[in-house]
């Protein structure tokens, strides 16, 4: 397969971006979307041309260091999957692709299609943690959690940490990834007793990053290559209400 | 397109007082507008079905109207209310916006949108217009600065003829026409409003999200037709 | 020869040993502990859970990773689950039976006492992570649900649906992201390891660049920890990570630490196969599937019909007959080595004749798709995904894939190597689990290594290390550092006509063919052979372009390649050395007569651990001979 890729070019992150026209040629239907790129890379290198960076580790879609908008789409086209696992045989042959990196504020462009994402993390070090010291922890059938309980809260602990929801909400919200860590803890028996605390300071924290405010779009849930469900952001709105007035009662 | 994009994240600055601090962070400003918006939602539910009752004849809504201007100091406790809400709600949403349009500094190339809608991305456009609107409306109906005649109009009870106004006011088809239109975006706006605030409040789940967003449609869609069949009827001379 | 691999195992009976160890250890008080410094490669669950728990203690930890957050360490991709002897199940599991079956899993090539600390240690780690909030799954009591995993016997493995590596990791991440707030962890994402700093022999600091900037710079630390992983992209294939490399254990190695038993490797059964060269890595798919799909090939050779047209009577089901009891679910190795046979022989299926066919056509009959999609949807959907086929309707295609490295730095009972203030951690290490892994224990052991063995015994090496902290502008530090940049100029310099992955790709399919699921000496001695050419080629052919000065991907990946072309000689020369077969390493030499291993306990009952003698020189090798006494070795059969 052939294809015409429009490929957003950028030195360093203080420096101007471009788009810049490759032609992906002879591409097997079976390469994944990054394979593709790949193969582009080494025919620049071949060219003495310096190869596109982009970002990706595990290449099977869970750790979530893949980055790419495609075509306006996050991760691109298809549900439920990341860059690393989109196939090239979804394209048709001659289609022209834009390539872009995240345009998120508050993940500032590394280099090309590289940005930076630790503001996740900061977002997580603002209290997305139970603390529990090792060696103090009891029994583990000592708690007992629902099975309801447990699945939903894997249900949000499954988010890979992608940024992709930011990415995609047009206000450049991280309030899905927020969202899923907070209900992630929040709804364990062992997350109770700092869960007002982290939910007012993990929300302060995102807010305090630059990410927008999330408006009811629903991009995000649908480009989520873990499926987080909005609804997470629902129970997070409830949540932070509440924690947010026991947190002001208990600090009087 | 060059452009640069290593831009500092704004500091966004919180205060010390709860209440304050709350008000400044993202969850709690939606709180807010959600807040203001169901009040502005129920009012125009409440004036809906108190201007239908213009098919029940002159002496019904007239009726109606000097009930609620016999209210007295009640009327105003409700007039203040409803103002500082809208107040509330526009300042807020407009800081929101602002605040969502700095967060994303530099637009897609292409934009793959797949589930927002148009009327979901154009809520402060369809907010303002709704806002010309009231505005032209209070000077319309209710100051009756755009038709000073209107404040001559009594009925045979010595009430504000109400009726009459209307009738006068929407045989223009320029006026209707333009009610018309205000009233498809405030359907819009409240469309999306509808399922948004059940989500902001935190109601919704996966479960329900689909009917609670169809809620939302059919119930603007229920508020456009009652509006607009009062300046239709009208027009068409149906009510006269 | 023996002396120079002590294994500080300390004496009394094997259940008493840990607790003595522990209880004999030495202390650094609360006050002192602020004032040492620990260097943590690695974010990975041995990374991570040691930089938070050292932290926790009150020690100042720089925690070092190559990804752009600590949450994304290969670890992450693990799925199939954590063993533990909690016993829930009331089905006889207990420490003894899990230390058992560890040790034989190895084929008796691993230390007793390791292996047995880490059986006590496994039901701590699930204590700790369930307190943590990992979302394991529960039965309807709201009590902690099992599985069997890996042919084991009962059912002792503890999961989080297919992604418990991620949610034991994430649990690992959130402790150290606790530890970062409280300023205790300074996190050192986007850095990679280039070398060790040796001060006086003690390992004192490493030399890192800084993978955004280029800069290239050295941190001193009282004791490093060394959790950077396993080293199964030598292979290029493989199911790890694209970053995985061996740069920073082989770096150590360099520098005077024994690498011990590097041929030890483990190949996973079922993976999806190769389609083509441009292939970046291959997935595993999970080997629950071979509960319910039966292995076949077509019996006659270039059999090229369709699956379905091929009648059963012409279909060779090998796994069944070669192994009437267990079948489809023969041990991974087994498995692995069995498909390789028959491609060999020239009827594997698909794309190059490298696959074999698993096939759930006789289970959908018997309990309908309904059941099937219900047990493995997932992975049917995952499938489809890569190779665009549906394997309800024709069977899957798998293949075996490198998975797993045993083999690691070696260390003593201590967790460190034979160079003091060295700690190796996690996949690193070779510690425990000999010539094979079994499945489910490379989390436990990762977790047990940073949560719980590494803060009793870091204090060994410490109690008399206060105050020895080089400073970063002594001449050592200088030295390595100037040697670092040195080599990145050279890389850069080189601009050849080869890309580094041409490179890479050639090495591993070098080592796949001659070091992979059967060796012979033969082979080994060819590759030995090529090996050097190639890295010679490499040095004068390589394109690496670009600047030293920023992000990089093409120098990083140069960088590790290089390591890998010194690092698989040394993988090829040990594969060599050991003229027996056990676990993961076949020699087809040592076989029996129906062509299963044949371990040669008399002379090679021991850890081989090398040491680097400088370029171009053979290493050499020390042994840490294996005393068994709490187990009998035996033959392992699964005919
Ligand atoms: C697909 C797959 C499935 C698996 N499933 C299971 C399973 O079900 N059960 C089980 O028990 N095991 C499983 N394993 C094995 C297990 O996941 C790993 O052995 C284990 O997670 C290794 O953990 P680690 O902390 O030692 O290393 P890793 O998690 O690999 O972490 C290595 C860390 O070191 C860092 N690093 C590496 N090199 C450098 C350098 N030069 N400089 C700086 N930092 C560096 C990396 O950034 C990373 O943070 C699986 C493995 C794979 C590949
Ligand atoms: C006058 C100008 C107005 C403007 C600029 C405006 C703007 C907005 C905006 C931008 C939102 C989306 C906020 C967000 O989700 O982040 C919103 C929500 C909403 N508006 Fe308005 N609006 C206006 C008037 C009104 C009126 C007159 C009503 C009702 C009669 C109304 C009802 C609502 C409701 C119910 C919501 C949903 C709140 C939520 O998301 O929880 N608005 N408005
Ligand atoms: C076809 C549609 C509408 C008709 C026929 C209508 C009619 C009227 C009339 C007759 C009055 C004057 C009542 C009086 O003075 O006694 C009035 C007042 C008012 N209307 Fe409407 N209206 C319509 C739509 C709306 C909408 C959509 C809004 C809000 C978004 C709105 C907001 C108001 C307000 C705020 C007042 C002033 C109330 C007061 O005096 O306290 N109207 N309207
Ligand atoms: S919520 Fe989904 S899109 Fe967002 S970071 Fe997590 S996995 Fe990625
Ligand atoms: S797309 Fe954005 S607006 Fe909210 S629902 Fe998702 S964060
Ligand atoms: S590279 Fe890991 S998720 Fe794509």
């Amino acid at each position: 397969m052939n294809f015409n890729l429009k490929i957003w070019r950028q030195a360093e992150g203080s420096a101007a971006g471009k788009f810049v026209d490759y032609q992906a040629k002879e591409i097997p239907a079976e390469a994944s979307f990054l394979e593709m790129l790949d193969i582009v890379n080494e025919g620049l290198i071949a060219r003495n041309e310096e190869p596109v960076a982009f970002d990706s580790d595990c290449r099977e879609g869970i750790c979530g260091t893949c980055s790419l908008v495609i075509n306006g789409v996050p991760h691109g086209p298809g549900k439920a999957k990341t860059t690393c696992q989109l196939y090239m045989r979804r394209f048709r042959d001659g289609d022209t692709i834009w390539v872009e990196p995240f345009r998120v504020l508050a993940f500032p462009i590394i280099k090309d299609l590289i940005v930076n994402r630790s503001a996740l993390d900061q977002i997580v070090e603002a209290g997305g943690y139970i603390s529990v010291r090792a060696g103090s922890a009891p029994e583990a059938n000592g708690i007992a959690v629902s099975k309801r309980d447990a699945d939903l809260s894997m249900e949000a602990a499954a988010c890979i940490g992608c940024g992709a929801c930011a990415a995609a909400c047009p206000n450049s919200s991280a309030m899905l990834f927020t969202a899923a860590k907070i209900s992630h803890l929040g709804l364990l028996p062992q997350g109770q007793v700092e869960r007002s605390r982290r939910a007012v300071s993990m929300v302060r924290k995102m807010d305090e990053l630059g990410f927008g405010n999330c408006s009811n779009q629903y991009e995000c849930e649908a480009v989520c290559p873990a499926e987080i469900s909005a609804g997470f952001i629902a129970r997070l709105n409830r949540d932070y209400a509440g924690s947010a007035v026991k947190e002001a009662v208990l600090a009087e | 397109m060059p452009v640069a994009t290593l831009t500092p994240a704004p500091a966004r600055k919180f205060s010390r007082n709860p209440l304050i601090a709350f008000y400044q962070s993202s969850i709690g400003k939606k709180w807010i507008v959600g807040a203001t918006g169901a009040i502005l939602f129920a009012y125009v539910i409440g004036h809906l079905i108190g201007n239908l009752q213009v098919f029940l004849g002159p002496d019904r809504i007239n009726g109606y109207a000097q009930f609620l201007h016999d209210l007295g100091p009640t009327l105003w406790v409700i007039r203040l209310s409803l103002l500082l809400a809208f107040i509330i709600h526009i300042v807020a949403t407009i800081q929101l916006a602002q605040q969502n349009k700095a967060a994303r500094p530099q637009a897609y190339a292409v934009q793959g949108y797949q589930r927002s809608t148009l009327t979901s991305r154009t809520m402060v456009v369809s907010g303002l217009i709704v806002l010309c609107f009231v505005i032209y409306h209070l000077l319309h109906f209710t100051f009756e600065a755009t038709n000073p005649v209107f404040r001559t109009l009594e009925d045979s009870h010595g009430r504000h003829d109400v009726y009459r106004m209307l009738i006068l006011g929407f045989r223009k088809p320029l006026i209707s026409f333009f009610y018309v239109l205000s009233m498809f975006l405030l359907a819009c706006h409240l469309s999306h409003g509808f399922a948004s605030v059940v989500q902001t409040f935190g109601i919704n789940n996966s479960k329900i999200s689909g009917i609670v967003a169809r809620s939302g449609e059919s119930l603007a869609s229920l508020i456009f037709i009652g509006y607009i069949s009062i300046p239709i009827f009208i027009l068409l001379r149906i009510v006269h | 020869m023996a002396t120079i691999c002590d294994s500080k195992i300390p004496a009394g009976p094997l259940e008493k040993k840990w607790s003595k160890h522990q209880a004999e250890s030495k202390l650094v008080s609360p006050a002192n502990k602020r004032k040492f410094e620990i260097l943590v490669v690695g974010s990975g669950l041995a990374g991570a859970s040691a930089a938070a728990t050292l932290g926790e203690l009150g020690y100042h930890v720089k925690c070092f990773c190559y990804q752009d957050s600590p949450r994304r360490a290969h670890s992450i991709a693990a799925q199939g689950g954590i063993n533990a002897a909690k016993n829930y199940q009331n089905d006889g599991d207990s420490v003894f039976r899990l230390f058992y079956d560890t040790i034989k899993g190895g084929d008796f090539r691993s230390r007793e006492a390791n292996v047995y600390r880490l059986a006590e240690i496994s039901n701590l780690i699930i204590d700790q992570c369930a307190a943590q909030g990992v979302p394991f799954a529960r039965e309807y009591s709201g009590l902690l649900a099992n599985r069997s995993f890996g042919g084991a016997q009962v059912s002792r493995t503890f999961y989080a649906r297919g992604q418990t590596g991620q949610q034991l990791l994430l649990g690992a991440y959130q402790a150290l992201e606790r530890q970062i707030s409280l300023n205790a962890v300074k996190m050192f994402p986007r850095t990679e390891m280039l070398d060790l700093v040796l001060v006086d022999n003690h390992a004192k600091g490493i030399v890192v660049r800084d993978l955004v900037t280029g800069e290239i710079s050295s941190h001193a630390g009282d004791a490093v920890i060394l959790a950077t992983g396993g080293y199964g992209n030598v292979f290029y294939l493989s199911t790890n990570a694209r970053g995985c490399n061996v740069t920073a254990t082989y770096r150590a190695f360099k520098r005077g630490a024994l690498f011990a038993n590097p041929c030890f490797t483990q190949i996973h059964p079922t993976c999806i196969p190769v389609s083509g060269s441009y292939q970046s890595k291959l997935t595993l798919m999970s080997e629950s599937l071979r509960n319910d799909g039966r292995v076949w090939v077509p019996k006659r050779k270039g059999d090229n019909r369709p699956p379905r047209e091929i009648p059963d009577s012409e279909r060779d089901y090998y796994l069944e007959r070669k192994y009437p009891s267990f079948g489809n679910l023969a041990p991974r190795d087994i498995a692995s080595r069995s498909a390789k046979e028959v491609c060999d022989e020239g009827r594997g299926v698909g794309p190059g004749g490298l696959g074999v066919y698993l096939d759930f056509a006789e289970s959908i009959g018997r309990l309908g798709e309904k059941t099937i999609r219900e047990r493995y949807g997932n992975l049917f959907e995952m499938y489809h995904n890569i190779t665009g086929e549906d394997a309800y309707q024709r069977p899957m295609r798998i293949y075996p894939a490198v998975h797993y490295t045993m083999g690691g730095l070696w260390v003593d009972y201590n967790l460190m190597s034979n160079i003091p203030g060295l700690h190796v951690l996690g996949e690193a290490n070779f510690s425990d689990h000999g010539a094979n892994r079994l499945g489910a224990s490379a989390l436990m052991q990762g977790l047990a290594d940073g949560y719980f063995v590494i803060p009793y015994t870091l204090g060994n090496y410490l109690a008399n290390q206060s105050g020895k902290k080089a400073s970063v502008e002594r001449p050592e530090f200088k030295a390595v550092e100037e040697q670092a940049r040195q080599r990145v100029t050279k890389l850069l310099s080189i601009r050849g006509k080869r890309t580094v992955t041409s490179f890479h790709r050639e090495l591993g399919l070098l080592v796949w063919e001659n070091c992979g699921m059967a060796r012979s000496a033969e082979g080994l001695q060819a590759a030995l052979g090529e090996i050097p050419q190639l890295r010679e080629e490499f040095w004068h052919n390589a394109n690496v372009l670009g600047e030293g000065n920023d992000l990089n991907q093409s120098l990083e990946h140069a960088g590790r390649v290089a390591d890998f072309l010194e690092f698989a000689e040394l993988m090829c020369l040990d594969a060599l050395d050991r003229n027996e077969s056990c676990g993961g390493h076949f020699r087809v030499e040592h076989a029996t007569e129906d062509g299963e291993a044949l371990r040669n306990d008399d002379d090679y009952c021991h850890v081989s651990a090398w040491e680097y003698n400088g370029s171009g020189k053979q290493p050499t090798r020390h042994i840490e001979p294996l005393i068994f006494d709490n187990v009998k070795l035996a033959q392992r059969s699964y005919k």
